[in-house]
């Protein structure tokens, strides 16, 4: 490349003048072993533009893992709100058969009512026991059939 | 958005994103956080990606906005930004000299660069953008580009001239 070229190029570069293909010529050139003397101090210039730009983050980037812890904490919220609705609501659904005073009254009293009627049942069925006796004295009556059959055995012959 | 596409958008760039936070913050931990912070903005966002025109210069205009809140802090703190990586530079002539081929040199002379000067060398002599794509990364228009180019360029050379006149070497 032409030694005056670069002169050019080099005073465009410094007005910030050159376009990207320019700049990049001028690096090109100064990436050479050996450069015109009098252009020397440019050289360190371009070559520590070349090295830094390949510079690289290494850092490892976190997005993972935060995603699923996430997931991991939502899951066992839900599991510590699902155990402490069990736990808080059960013992209220038991505790609502509870009975308050007012109840046990009237409870107190249809025990009692019914207990009376048990009481006029049994008695009921215990008076009711005595139609046995009529069954006999049913299967007593039976005996006036025999008697109709001598009568008939009388009238026939 | 899987992560898998994601990161085929964001891999491209992020190395570019993070050689510019690095410019700015210089240590080089500070820049991967900084990095780091900056893609996981974009992926919290991740539903509005398709809405940006152009993934790849928000991201770059980002970490500018980013890396600048940074830096304001620190000086609202008060706390010097000395973030070497390097060892201490000016012990002894023998250090200097091995300084290999002064390019460590050109690092240095950029991290003296008012921070503007260092994004637009950063984003136009090592990134090798366009000016229009720095004009939209920077919110600058293209004539001030030129202009902060062409001074901070000057000012490189002109410090390398020194070194080398007076001898690093």
């Amino acid at each position: 490349m032409v030694l005056n070229n670069i002169e050019n190029l080099l005073e465009k570069y410094e007005n910030g003048e050159t376009s990207l293909k320019e700049e990049q010529q001028l690096k090109d050139y100064f990436s050479q072993e050996t450069v015109a003397p009098h252009l020397e101090m440019y050289k360190p210039m371009f070559s520590y533009f070349l090295v830094s730009q390949k510079e690289q983050f290494t850092k490892q980037l976190p997005l993972e893992t935060k995603k699923a812890f996430n997931f991991k904490w939502l899951s066992v919220a839900a599991v510590a709100v699902l155990m402490l609705s069990i736990y808080v609501f059960k013992p209220n659904n038991l505790g609502g058969t509870s009975i308050t005073d007012a109840e046990k009254v009237e409870i107190n009293n249809a025990k009692e009512a019914l207990a009376i009627m048990s009481k006029h049942f049994n008695k009921g069925t215990a008076q009711v026991g005595y139609l046995g006796v009529i069954n006999k004295a049913g299967t007593q009556v039976d005996y006036l059939k025999e008697i109709t059959n001598p009568m008939n055995r009388l009238f026939k012959r | 958005m899987t992560q898998l596409e994601f990161l085929n958008i964001v891999t491209p760039f992020k190395d570019k994103v993070f050689r510019l936070a690095k410019r700015l913050l210089v240590s080089r931990e500070e820049a991967e956080d900084a990095t780091q912070e900056v893609l996981i903005k974009l992926w919290k966002n991740k539903t509005k990606i398709k809405d940006y025109k152009n993934v790849e210069a928000f991201s770059m205009t980002m970490t500018k906005n980013f890396c600048y809140d940074k830096l304001k802090s620190k000086q609202a703190q008060n706390l010097k930004i000395v973030h070497s990586n390097y060892q201490d530079h000016s012990v002894s002539l023998q250090k200097e000299v091995e300084l290999n081929d002064s390019i460590d040199w050109v690092g240095k002379i950029m991290e003296t660069l008012p921070e503007q000067q260092k994004m637009v060398v950063q984003l136009r002599d090592i990134e090798q953008y366009d000016f229009k794509e720095i004009a939209e990364m920077l919110d600058m228009n293209e004539t001030a580009i030129r202009v902060a180019l062409s001074r901070a360029r000057k000012t490189i050379r002109e410090k390398l001239t020194n070194t080398h006149n007076y001898g690093v070497k």
